[in-house]
């Protein structure tokens, strides 16, 4: 059945998920060279703190509770059912969306008044910060307005993005929701689908394993004590040396040891 | 024992001209690029003055390099969960305006420019706003103590200074001042490393070359805080951080790095030395002053039978340890203690050595009068025109005796000279000179064979690669491979969206 609802929160955030995980993945094999933060800060580090900082902070509490909601549904819920533990939920959720809100403005004020950020400015860039924008204030919009958001996302957004995962899609529980609701699901599917092609990539590559790595990191081209003192490699025939590309033995990757 | 090959190098700042051909030959090479115009991987710079970026041995300021906390060495910028925090914004960034902003000039003005009653004019405009702009910094903005009031007066060295120190210093008529010119160090334990979020810089195993791999640099921009001697950048338009490579594709065939091979004082050296990376921890953990000796500790005898075996047994090659036996940089550092590291409290252990200038100590004036005449041995080294504590700040790590035994034993060798070519000294006065440095009259002959006339051979001695050898670990069938492209496809370094 194609309505407006199966063609906005069926067909298209399948078709943004696939070609997310599909540019990105190209993206990350073929042109690494492209993951990068592109930090401006260097070009201006004052403002950057009031935008960069809230804005990170706020968009990680903001995700994490999400993620919370969409993976234990039931336990939200049960931990929602006394009044007070509720209310500091939805305000904690609430000031990680407000800090959000106050630090992408400052960051997009500060990207029209800077000169040298705006030199390295792309149109990607603006396209981003408008759709967060845009997100954020939806988000703000129904945490204040629609209120007890951890307690019906639980059981109208969950099974929806439930279903959409399950390969067994169904709007219906969302098919009620008000317009600014709608939209938030929509402006999220949008950023899927801008997400491979944007610097928003930079969030695959958090450093997290710099926590327990040594140090100092030494990288050996290649395996010195395993080459030298080897008895010679046997030359192969002449014969063999002609041999078509096609039926030449598979290459071996080369030993790299870190 | 864990002994490993690191290239290394020798600067003499008695030959320094100061003429920064150096520093053209490397940015021509490798930063005449959108994004890293402002970068010098190679600077030359004035001392006493705040060089570049201003005041970067201020590290107060900048937090680069490694302190010691409880015994335990960490970094200056705090430990590592503070880093992961702080790539939203890192408190301890230098910005572009620490250096300078890159400009050009609107040359088509002057030949657009409609006729007028005024010169036309090309007007500088910046290279990364591309608006007009006015020109107030550069990267060698203070150049032969130009502006002497704002830049050479605020050099963080002059702490080491008493105030009479200072105000002597800067008496017009006693001016004085060398040259520093500065690359990576290529560090044993470098701290650029060591904060790099991603993993994305690492030290050759082959060679100690300090390299940041671009396709795994995300631009957390932690090394350019971290490392003490400013020489990580960030290209701004890349989102990469980079670095001196030491010339590595050239070395790799032979060749000297641009910025030595360009050198027209021919002050650079560059060699091979043996280490111990087993003992590097300890050399951190020692007082200020006895970090260079620590540091000399560790470079090994590449004559011993012992280094030898060893040597071959982590993977060295003969070639190679034979390379490190005919190393100038060995000569200067362990053999002739000569040379010294650049801010040996930094802790990164530097493998960049120089060798301390005599010739701003010694040239002392009187009533606007050079006297160069030694009333008594050494006195010129004693009475310092450039005083001895800032000389130790900058290489010793403030331990005055190595800068003066590196001085005094150049003055001894400059008189062991002057008795074979004037002969106007006599040959004991030379000999109680070379007695109390404890030279030879041999090695003093060696110290200046090398110093004056050396030939290119005996400046750059550079192991032999054996690139070949890591090719036969790439293919099964090397003869298989024959006629194919060797490196593979690289990526552009173009900005991602």
């Amino acid at each position: 059945m194609l309505n407006l609802d199966n063609l906005l929160f069926v067909i298209f955030p399948y078709t943004v998920i696939i070609l997310a995980v599909v540019v990105t993945a190209q993206r990350y094999f073929k042109r690494g060279f492209t993951y990068s933060s592109l930090s401006s800060q260097f070009l201006e580090g004052g403002e950057l703190f009031y935008g960069s900082v809230p804005f990170h902070i706020g968009i990680l509490g903001v995700l994490a509770g999400h993620l919370i909601g969409f993976a234990f549904p039931k336990s939200v819920l049960l931990f929602n059912s006394v009044p007070l533990r509720l209310y500091i939920l939805e305000s904690a959720a609430l000031l990680f969306g407000l800090m959000c809100l106050v630090g992408i403005v400052n960051l997009i004020v500060r990207r029209q008044i800077s000169a040298r950020v705006r030199a390295v400015t792309s149109p990607m860039d603006v396209v981003v910060l408008l759709l967060l924008l845009i997100q954020v204030v939806l988000g703000v919009y129904t945490a204040i307005f629609y209120r007890w958001g951890s307690a019906w996302y639980a059981t109208s957004a969950v099974p929806y993005l439930r279903s959409l995962f399950t390969l067994q899609p169904d709007v219906a529980m969302i098919a009620p929701l008000p317009m600014v609701v709608k939209a938030h699901f929509l402006n999220a599917w949008v950023l899927v689908a801008v997400f491979g092609f944007s610097r928003l990539v930079h969030m695959l590559v958090v450093p997290i394993h710099y926590l327990w790595r040594p140090y100092q990191l030494v990288i050996w081209n290649w395996n010195r004590k395993r080459i030298r003192g080897q008895a010679p490699r046997p030359r192969p025939a002449p014969a063999e040396v002609i041999v078509p590309a096609s039926e030449r033995p598979a290459k071996t990757r080369p030993a790299f040891t870190r | 024992m864990d002994v490993r090959l690191q290239i290394s190098m020798v600067f003499h700042l008695d030959k320094c001209i100061g003429c920064h051909t150096c520093s053209i030959a490397c940015k021509n090479v490798w930063t005449d690029r959108k994004g890293a115009e402002y970068m010098w991987w190679n600077n030359v710079e004035t001392k006493p003055g705040t060089g570049y970026p201003t005041a970067w041995e201020d590290q107060n300021k900048y937090k680069g390099g490694w302190e010691q906390q409880n015994g335990q060495p960490d970094l200056k910028m705090g430990g590592r969960v503070l880093r992961v925090l702080n790539i939203f914004h890192n408190p301890y960034l230098p910005k572009l305006d620490d250096y300078y902003e890159p400009w050009t000039y609107k040359y088509e003005d002057l030949f657009n420019a409609p006729e007028g009653a005024d010169q036309p004019t090309a007007r500088p405009i910046s290279m990364v706003t591309g608006k007009y702009m006015n020109v107030e910094a550069g990267p060698n903005w203070d150049d032969d103590l130009g502006g002497s009031p704002i830049y050479a007066a605020n050099d963080p060295n002059l702490e080491a200074l008493t105030e009479e120190q200072r105000a002597e210093l800067f008496e017009i008529e006693r001016l004085v001042f060398f040259y520093l010119p500065r690359i990576c160090n290529h560090c044993l334990n470098a701290a650029c490393v060591a904060a790099c979020p991603s993993g994305a810089i690492y030290k050759r195993g082959e060679d100690g070359i300090v390299l940041i791999n671009q396709e795994v640099c995300r631009g957390w921009r932690m090394c350019v805080t971290a490392c003490p001697y400013k020489k990580t950048f960030y290209n701004w338009s890349t989102g990469k951080s980079e670095k001196c490579i030491l010339c590595f594709p050239r070395l790799e065939t032979g060749q000297a790095p641009a910025c030595f091979h360009s050198c027209v004082g021919r002050i650079r050296y560059l060699g091979a030395l043996l280490y111990d990376a087993d003992r590097l921890l300890d050399a951190m953990k020692v007082p200020d002053d006895k970090l260079v000796e620590a540091q000399r500790d560790l470079i090994l005898d590449p004559f011993d039978r012992e280094v030898i075996a060893e040597a071959m047994k982590n993977g060295i090659d003969e070639r190679a340890i034979e390379a490190a036996q005919r190393s100038p940089v060995y000569k200067y550092v362990k053999e002739w203690n000569l040379a010294l590291p650049l801010h040996a409290e930094f802790r990164t252990l530097p493998m960049l050595f120089y060798v301390p200038p005599l010739l701003p100590v010694m040239a002392k004036s009187d009533d606007g009068l050079y006297d160069t005449a030694n009333k008594e041995l050494f006195s010129p080294i004693e009475q310092a025109r450039l005083p001895m504590e800032y000389m130790a700040r900058l290489f010793s790590g403030g331990n005055v005796d190595l800068v003066r035994y590196a001085l005094k034993k150049q003055y001894a060798i400059r008189l062991f000279k002057r008795m074979e070519t004037v002969g106007d000294i006599d040959h004991a006065t030379v000999k109680r000179a070379l007695e109390q440095v404890n030279t030879s009259e041999e090695e003093a002959e060696q110290v200046y064979r090398l110093t004056s006339l050396p030939t290119m051979d005996e400046r750059y001695v550079i192991p032999p690669s054996h690139r070949e050898e890591a090719m036969q670990m790439l293919n099964d069938d090397t003869w298989a491979e024959k006629g194919e492209v060797g490196l593979g496809f690289r990526e552009l370094p173009v900005r991602g969206a």
